[in-house]
């Protein structure tokens, strides 16, 4: 083997460019290590560890916050400010999942140390997947998320509901990913075909293919690999018509797993499409233009209508997930009119992360003996059993609602904005309809907690409903709803951020 | 500008916001209940010293005085805390003032449940009032309106009377619908106008020197009436008004329907009418019939019909918008200028009904008016106060809405005789409904219901606690009705300057 040669290629790779995945790497090892070292009656302890590691990789991001340009490895991956806040989104919601599952795992019999590694494996690999700007690293860090979250989908294996959704995830799973790399394979394959002009060996390279499809506007087979990168990519982020794995897969994963799935993979998803429009196909506008215009309204429209009438609050969440997903490939669809679309994209990303943790913190606290069983009812008298809880959900809530003066609104408006200036006013009509449903549902389950006179918790949960959960939950919530009241008023930095400043 | 050494409009948004935010944070009762008057009186006081000092201000362009501004992140996008008044938001500013200490007062000595709650929402309400009037950039404008008004639904929902989780629900989606129509309008402007901000004197400016097409401009305005006229009751899109009013507590319909309702309306005067003219122009003869036969003499004659009173108030405020409306489609200064000292007249009037009809529930222990009678003997201020809303609702001389309605009046007979004619008759309807409930409620022999409930429980007349509130009201609405120019003066300056004035001389 020639080592020299290989010392070479390695010699372009700048390590320390990828330190906070590095690390996180390194941080779930350690709790492997501890589970192994410590004895027994400290293993309670690892979590903490876990977060505190986490809060520390966050501070130091935060405080290197490195706004520059700068393609690594080779080209695979490419270091942006946009990619920068990414990383710290995935940090975020892997610091929220860690905090959600050290109030959900215990007592439920599962192996808990396994759990945090691997939600800060799948993290990492999150964050390499956003910055990837190559098909072979984004496939692979695509396939190391998926394949974490088949483990933690079907993490509590006891319960039949469960085990379902992690089955139906892995199916599911699979096809997009035989989706997407078919997909990949057609436009690697026609990039590479003799006679054809700008032909390119290096097309699984963001840029040699660009360069191809610019020189091939109108090549069918291009065209088709493109609609099935766009329909593996779909699956992800659970827009119509790969929506139907969200309700079953969200109700049977355990809740902090679903509010992995919901925020992270979903925002994952949303980056690598609006990198994939925005730099490799713009030249296919033609296609991919029509495609996500139709594929938003149909995403909006399903996912509120069938959210209307769901009873699970864990089907719900997802329903409106599929819209929000939908609200978001509205502001995709109009990329291409300046740069107020994309910053639009990362501000809604941001508020959904805030107001569905918020959310997801209270389900997490309200859930009873079976996870996956949480009913609307189940929360009459929440407001009076505890205010604060209370007070979250609602902060929650009407966030995702778009409420003013709440984040989601700001972060709808700006959607709206965008889609105004690219001329969407059929979408945007649509829009409007579904932030009317939307509104139905989100003010049913703020009225069974809020305005129901008789109370419906069990003893067992007001005790964890008044004990909050915890004091780090507690911590997590209350800056989870002071978040997205001050987001909806004062946007600061992140506003610079998505304004472009 | 002033030689305060803060900003007086900031403090009238940030006092109450602070204090509720201090209450959810868990400041003890006995405390709130102290503070709760500061909370309600600054904003209050800041409108009275605005009122007073704003003539001899400096103003800058488009006649804003006290401006400033602060930077939220988002300058990138056009969008600012700006915050300033002109002549249009001015009587608004001090409306909402007012309108804000009564309900204020009131909601304090008045034993509801889970009072810091219920204290903590009133107080968010104020300050998205002061905040939405204050406010210069439109999305402010427009997220300072959503504020105010979800803690309405809230407090429906809580405390509302007659079903109220139904009530609460139809208010939400219809409300809802009508913002998000309105918001669309906003956003076609700001995306239109090509200014690329949300800057209202920047956006005047923008389209002064280079208006919009003339079809593009009745598109954005009709989007801006539907949207505006659901949150303002344009008939027939008023259903949720009566419902809502009927269901909320006393102190929540007396801010919205005395002073959150006018966001639309004001929205019209001080937004879509100075810059998008044609638009309005366009839509004005059919906005002018279906105010005039469907919200002035359709909703009047429902009005005439009820039983009970706090409906029969909820309607009235419905057939007064009619008005307004009206005022709009004739366009001139002297209509435009109607629809705003009208604003100001019927929000405390209507403030004032709202409040008695809950003093009066509170001594016959029900709404229904057919169950009441000769309470005047009983509560003699009671009644007095009453027949003083009455009067003022009707547009009696010498009280605010006076100087609303007779503007009104004249610029619509120069727009279409006919419309004049069925409005007026509206003035007849009204005065039937408002002099026959103070008959029934208040003279006449006492019904054999409310015999029982004097055997019972002997009502007494009002006491301060009540009084105060009301007095604050009924002396704002004889103040201006009788010294209508200090608000009137400012009004013309800033309908009769056009804008182009402003921006040649820059």
């Amino acid at each position: 083997m020639d080592f020299a040669a290989l010392r070479e290629l390695a010699s372009g790779n700048p390590w320390p460019a990828i330190w906070p995945e590095l690390s996180l790497g390194c941080l779930a090892l350690l709790l492997l290590v501890m589970e192994t070292v410590l004895p027994k009656a400290a293993h309670r302890r690892i979590p903490v560890v876990s977060i505190l590691g986490q809060l520390a990789i966050l501070g130091l991001l935060l405080a290197n916050f490195d706004t520059a340009y700068r393609e690594t490895f080779n080209g695979l991956l490419m270091q942006s400010p946009s990619g920068q806040a990414m990383r710290v989104f995935f940090l975020v919601s892997s610091i929220f999942v860690s905090i959600l599952a050290r109030a959900s795992l215990p007592g439920r019999g599962v192996p808990r140390v396994e759990f945090h590694h691997i939600v800060l494996v799948v993290a990492a690999a999150l964050m390499l997947l956003v910055q990837s700007r190559n098909f072979i690293m984004l496939f692979v860090s695509l396939e190391t998320v998926t394949v974490g979250l088949y483990i933690l989908v079907s993490y509590y294996r006891s319960n039949p509901r469960t085990l379902e959704a992690g089955l139906k995830y892995l199916v599911m799973g699979a096809l997009s990913s035989a989706l997407l790399l078919f997909g990949i394979v057609l436009l690697y394959g026609v990039a590479g075909s003799a006679g054809l002009a700008g032909r390119t060996g290096d097309a699984m390279q963001f840029v040699g293919l660009r360069g191809f499809l610019g020189a091939n506007p109108h090549n069918f087979m291009a065209a088709a690999g493109i609609v099935l990168v766009l329909s593996g990519v779909a699956f992800k982020i659970g827009a119509f018509p790969f929506q139907i794995w969200v309700p079953d897969v969200y109700q049977g994963a355990p809740t902090p797993v679903t509010a992995l799935l919901a925020v992270a993979s979903k925002a994952a998803g949303f980056i690598v499409l609006l990198v994939l429009v925005t730099e490799v196909f713009p030249s296919y506008d033609w296609l991919v233009g029509p495609v996500i215009t139709v594929m938003a309204a149909a995403t909006i429209l399903f996912g509120n209508l069938a959210a209307l009438k769901q009873s699970n609050v864990k089907r719900l969440i997802g329903l409106s997930g599929v819209s929000h997903a939908g609200f978001i490939l509205l502001a995709v669809a109009s990329v291409g009119q300046g740069p107020m679309a994309v910053g639009a994209v990362y501000f809604y990303l941001f508020a959904y992360l805030i107001g569905s943790f918020a959310v997801f913190g209270v389900m997490t606290i309200m859930a009873g003996p079976d996870d996956t069983a949480q009913e609307l009812g189940d929360y009459c008298g929440l407001a009076r059993e505890s205010p604060f809880l209370g007070g979250v959900l609602a902060c929650g809530l009407g966030s995702l609602a778009g409420i003013p003066p709440l984040a989601g609104f700001a972060a709808k408006l700006f959607v709206f904005v965008a889609a105004f200036k690219a001329g969407h006013f059929g979408l945007l009509t649509v829009a409007i309809a579904g932030v009317v449903i939307s509104i139905y549902y989100y003010f049913g389950w703020i009225r069974a907690a809020y305005f129901s006179d008789e109370s419906a918790i069990s003893p067992e949960v007001a005790q964890r409903v008044r004990a909050g959960g915890g004091t780090a939950l507690r911590v997590a919530l209350a800056l989870l709803a002071a978040a997205s009241v001050v987001l909806g008023f004062y946007q600061g930095p992140l506003g610079r951020l998505v304004s472009g400043q | 500008m002033t030689s305060l050494p803060f900003d007086p409009l900031l403090l009238s948004v940030a006092a109450p916001l602070s204090l509720a935010v201090a209450i959810v944070l868990g400041l003890p009762k006995r405390w709130v209940m102290k503070l709760a008057y500061a909370g309600f009186a600054v904003p209050a006081l800041v409108a009275l010293w605005a009122w007073w000092s704003f003539g001899a201000a400096a103003k800058e362009a488009h006649g804003y005085a006290f401006l400033s501004s602060y930077s939220t992140g988002l300058d990138g996008f056009g969008i600012g805390l700006k915050l300033g008044l002109n002549g249009i938001s001015l009587p608004l500013f001090v409306l909402a003032g007012t309108v804000g200490l009564a309900a204020g007062l009131y909601a304090i000595q008045s034993n509801a449940e889970r009072m810091k709650t219920y204290l903590a929402l009133l107080l968010v309400m104020q300050a998205g009032l002061m905040g939405m009037f204050a406010s210069v950039d439109v999305f402010f404008f427009y997220l300072f309106h959503e504020v105010a008004l979800i803690p309405t639904f809230i407090m429906v929902g809580i405390w509302g009377g007659r079903d109220r989780s139904y009530a609460a629900m139809t208010m939400t989606i219809y409300l809802t619908l009508g913002a998000m129509l309105s918001l669309l309008g906003l956003i076609a402007i700001y995306a239109k106008s090509g200014a690329s901000s949300f800057d209202l004197m920047v956006l005047r400016d923008t389209l002064t020197s280079s208006p919009l097409g003339e079809v593009t401009q009745r598109h954005i305005f009709g989007l801006l009436l539907f949207g505006f006229g659901i949150l303002v009751s344009l008939w027939p899109f008023h259903s949720w008004a009566p419902l809502g009013y009927g269901a909320a507590p006393s102190s929540a319909a007396m801010l919205h329907a005395g002073v959150l309702k006018k966001f639309g309306l004001y929205g019209l005067v001080q937004i879509a009418l100075p810059i998008l003219p044609l638009g309005a122009l366009r839509w004005s003869h059919d906005l002018a019939a279906v105010a005039g036969i469907g919200n002035v003499v359709v909703i009047g004659m429902v009005t005439m019909a009820q039983r009970d009173l706090k409906q029969m108030v909820g309607y009235s405020s419905v057939m007064h918008m009619g008005y307004a409306f009206l005022g709009i489609a004739a366009g001139s200064v002297l209509g435009v200028g109607g629809v705003v000292m009208l604003m100001v007249g019927h929000g405390l009037s209507v403030a004032l009904l709202f409040l008695l009809s809950t003093s009066i529930h509170h001594r016959t222990h029900t709404f229904d008016m057919d169950q009441m009678g000769g309470l005047a003997q009983r509560a003699p201020v009671l009644a007095a106060l009453f027949l003083v809303a009455t009067f003022a609702s009707i547009g009696l001389p010498g009280f605010a809405n006076f100087w609303g309605e007779l503007p009104i009046f004249f610029a619509l007979w120069n727009f279409s005789h006919w419309i004049t004619v069925v409005a007026l008759t509206g003035t007849v309807i009204s005065a039937v409904y408002g002099l026959r409930a103070a008959a029934r409620v208040f003279f006449g022999p006492a019904s054999e219901a409310f015999t029982r409930v004097c055997a019972a429980q002997p009502p007494a007349d009002i006491g301060w606690s009540e009084k105060l509130p009301a007095l604050v009201l009924a002396a704002a609405m004889v103040f201006v009705g009788i010294w209508p120019r200090s608000l009137s003066t400012g009004i013309d300056r800033a309908l009769t300057n056009p804008p182009t004035a402003a921006a040649a001389g820059r």
